[in-house]
């Protein structure tokens, strides 16, 4: 069990590496370099920079230099000083910025990750128990309809049915009166009113997934013959499913989680936006629309670490479930 | 006597529904049909599936003769129709279909645009009207129009109005020319790359597979859409509207192969042992050649249907990537494009039909999973 996590763990190193160059990368990808087009259009408003501070910045980021000179220095100032850089837009650094609003894009996304598990896995275990019936058919439908809408479609039309029903914006995550509060059990409750249509909206097409596959998972066990023995001996039918093919049918489910993350993520960007919530995922393109590089990589690349964070945590409870994984022979 | 050893004999005559329908079980297992009829058989005794097939014919369809289809070009506009609502078509004996002209004014207390119906006035409507030129096919000049107003200068809004006071439904017809290609070049494009390395991947193994595998893992654990958001904001702004479309399906399919590339190597990865391949390694056939020409055939029905459920992604992908205003921009016309009005939520309030495109977005996403689910379970041998 030990070896199985040091090896993972062991692996995450170059993965991390590599995904600080492609955010590193994407970076450097607009032509020219931001400081220069930042004094320009510094200059074009009539004022002036400190040519020392020009300077200062221009040493502190290495522009001019190599491609890797720029990385080191930027991968550097990261992991021994903890920081990301200064947002050019904001004239804040850029750990500040993300500071801020990563925790709502944290509480976001386990609540949504939660949700999904919840209402996937009781909705997936019923309808292979239940196969064939009204309910079967009716969670297939919505799972159906689920994955073919957009999620920025879902987030609108839930907006705008807000709009018009209630006749009050749902967007945000916090009533303007505690937009600006300090955190009290208030404003928790506030931000619990708040959070559930972006839940919602976020773990729509994730659900309808998991659904269909517990459902395949389960009812592929369902007719083995462990299962005939178990109802043999006298069993009750809810623990003989909870005991045997439930366990099994899992499997795919945890292993699957890590792979939900990444569209966590994706999902976050384009409903936050849609009903601005106060998260990274709006932060990113407000930067990347204003070529505000550093702050946009720093982003990218803390959303990418705690992908890989997950997928090591889905792994590393994978081998717990799973002798088989844990020894190697799966 | 009674024959004994066949119980079936004993039973009640079948139904004719029984019998039907042992009839088209037979169809199934005819030893002589080949495996592509199985797989057609299969296919159309699917009604899901044939639905979504003729769904997407008629979707590809308008697409193709958008500029034929549509009342007016993508390009007309009218200062005082924006955000003019949907027009119903009235029909009489008499005057046939005719519309009537709407009268813009803004409200004083509310400064919102309001459209006044005029009753009295008709404007008369006619199939194959004269209209607005544009190339049929992109190149056939021509100017007529399935439907539109007999006066080419009146204006028709079966589906609203956007800001600019254009026609919302040619804009969507037109729109999907680009939705739809995009989401079929993306795909192509994500197919050669899936085969070729995929393929690579599942032949030669060991090593070569191991980095693959890894390589595949790590571009599959990192969030898509913050990546492409991060290389779509490279392109630069001065592109025109085809270098823009390019790097975009570039873009999409550069990290949408992986899925594919997985596919692709499990299966050669099963075949890889069979006698067959064995035979043709014997007989000097290149690495190419037995990929392509001895392993490919049997699994190219799961290659269709895997990328039938490809193309929705690549397509909301880029609706996506429209929508949040760093995909295409304007003056291009996709569905994620114009669905960018629909950011501001005051805009939808105001103006609901605005969302249609997104109508036109779930439909051709549904298709595409029925025909793709339809495909899957027909090619698949096992199925019943």
């Amino acid at each position: 069990m030990i070896r199985f996590i040091g090896a993972r763990i062991l692996y995450v190193i170059p993965t991390l590496f590599a995904i600080s160059l492609i955010s590193y990368f994407i970076i450097q990808l607009p032509p020219g370099d931001f400081l220069t087009s930042q004094i320009a259009s510094l200059e074009q408003q009539g004022q002036t920079l400190d040519p020392a501070y020009v300077d200062a910045l221009r040493q502190r980021y290495g522009i001019g230099e190599p491609f890797w000179v720029q990385y080191g220095k930027w991968m550097g100032g990261i992991l021994f000083e903890g920081d990301l850089g200064q947002s050019f837009e904001y004239g804040r650094p850029v750990t500040a910025l993300i500071a801020e609003r990563l925790p709502l894009t944290l509480i976001l996304g386990v609540t949504t990750l939660i949700f999904t598990w919840v209402i996937a896995l009781t909705a997936g275990v019923y309808s292979a128990v239940k196969q064939r019936s009204f309910a079967d058919y009716a969670i297939s439908t919505v799972g159906f309809i689920a994955l073919a809408i957009p999620n920025f479609l879902a987030a609108l039309l839930l907006a705008y049915a807000g709009f018009t029903l209630f006749g009050a914006s749902i967007g945000g995550l916090f009533s303007p009166e505690y937009a600006n509060a300090p955190w009290s059990w208030g404003k928790v409750i506030d931000l619990m009113n708040h959070l559930w249509i972006p839940v919602l909206v976020i773990g729509l097409a994730g659900t309808a997934g998991i659904i269909r596959v517990t459902r395949a998972n389960l009812l592929d066990e369902l007719p083995k013959p462990y299962v005939v023995t178990a109802r043999a001996k006298g069993l009750p039918e809810g623990k003989i499913i909870r005991k045997y093919p439930l366990r099994i049918a899992l499997n795919p489910f945890i292993s699957t989680a890590g792979w939900h993350l990444p569209s966590l993520f994706d999902g976050e960007v384009i409903v936050a936006q849609v009903l601005a919530l106060g998260t990274t995922g709006p932060l990113l393109l407000g930067a990347l629309k204003s070529q505000d590089m550093y702050l946009a990589g720093g982003i990218i690349l803390i959303i990418a670490v705690l992908t890989v964070i997950g997928t090591l945590m889905s792994d590393i409870l994978l081998a717990v479930v799973d002798p088989r994984v844990r020894f190697g022979k799966a | 006597m009674v024959d004994q050893m066949n119980p079936a004999a004993l039973e009640a005559p079948p139904t004719p529904r029984q019998m039907r329908k042992a009839r088209a079980q037979l169809k199934f297992l005819d030893g002589t049909a080949s495996q592509s009829q199985l797989i057609r058989r299969r296919y159309k005794s699917n009604p899901m599936a044939m639905f979504g097939l003729y769904l997407l014919c008629l979707i590809y369809f308008t697409a193709i003769f958008a500029g034929f289809l549509a009342p007016h070009s993508a390009s007309s506009t009218s200062a005082d129709h924006a955000y003019q609502p949907p027009q119903a078509v009235h029909f009489t004996l008499e005057d046939g279909f005719f519309i009537h002209p709407t009268e813009s004014s803004t409200d004083i207390e509310t400064l919102q645009r309001v459209f006044v119906e005029d009753p009295d006035v008709k404007i008369p409507l006619t199939f194959f009207a004269t209209g607005d030129e544009y190339q049929l096919l992109g190149f056939i000049p021509a100017d007529v129009h399935f439907f539109g107003t007999v006066d080419p200068d009146q204006r028709l809004y079966l589906l609203g109005a956007d800001r600019a006071g254009a026609d919302l439904l040619s804009l969507i017809l037109y729109g999907g020319q680009i939705s739809l290609s995009l989401g079929l070049i993306g795909v192509a494009v994500s197919l050669v790359l899936g085969i070729v390395i995929g393929g690579i991947s599942g032949y030669f193994g060991g090593l070569t597979d191991t980095i693959i595998q890894r390589v595949i893992e790590f571009i599959m654990s990192i969030p898509t859409l913050p990546l492409w958001l991060g290389l779509a904001a490279a392109i630069p702004p001065r592109w025109g509207i085809t270098e823009t479309y390019f790097a975009i399906t570039m873009i999409l399919s550069l990290l949408g192969w992986t899925g594919m590339a997985r596919v692709i190597r499990g299966r050669v990865l099963q075949s890889r042992g069979e006698d067959y391949i064995l035979a043709a390694k014997l007989d000097g056939a290149s690495h190419g050649r037995i990929i392509l020409r001895h392993m490919m055939p049997s699994f190219v029905s799961h290659i269709i249907a895997s990328m039938s459920l490809a193309v929705p992604a690549m397509i909301l992908a880029e609706t996506s990537l429209s929508f949040l205003g760093l995909g295409l921009r304007a003056p291009a016309i996709s569905w994620g494009v114009l669905l960018q009005d629909s950011q501001n939520l005051q805009v939808v309030a105001n103006a609901p039909w605005l969302l249609m495109p997104a109508l036109a977005v779930v439909l051709t996403v549904i298709a595409f999973n029925f025909v793709g689910d339809g495909l899957r379970d027909a090619a698949d041998p096992y199925g019943k």
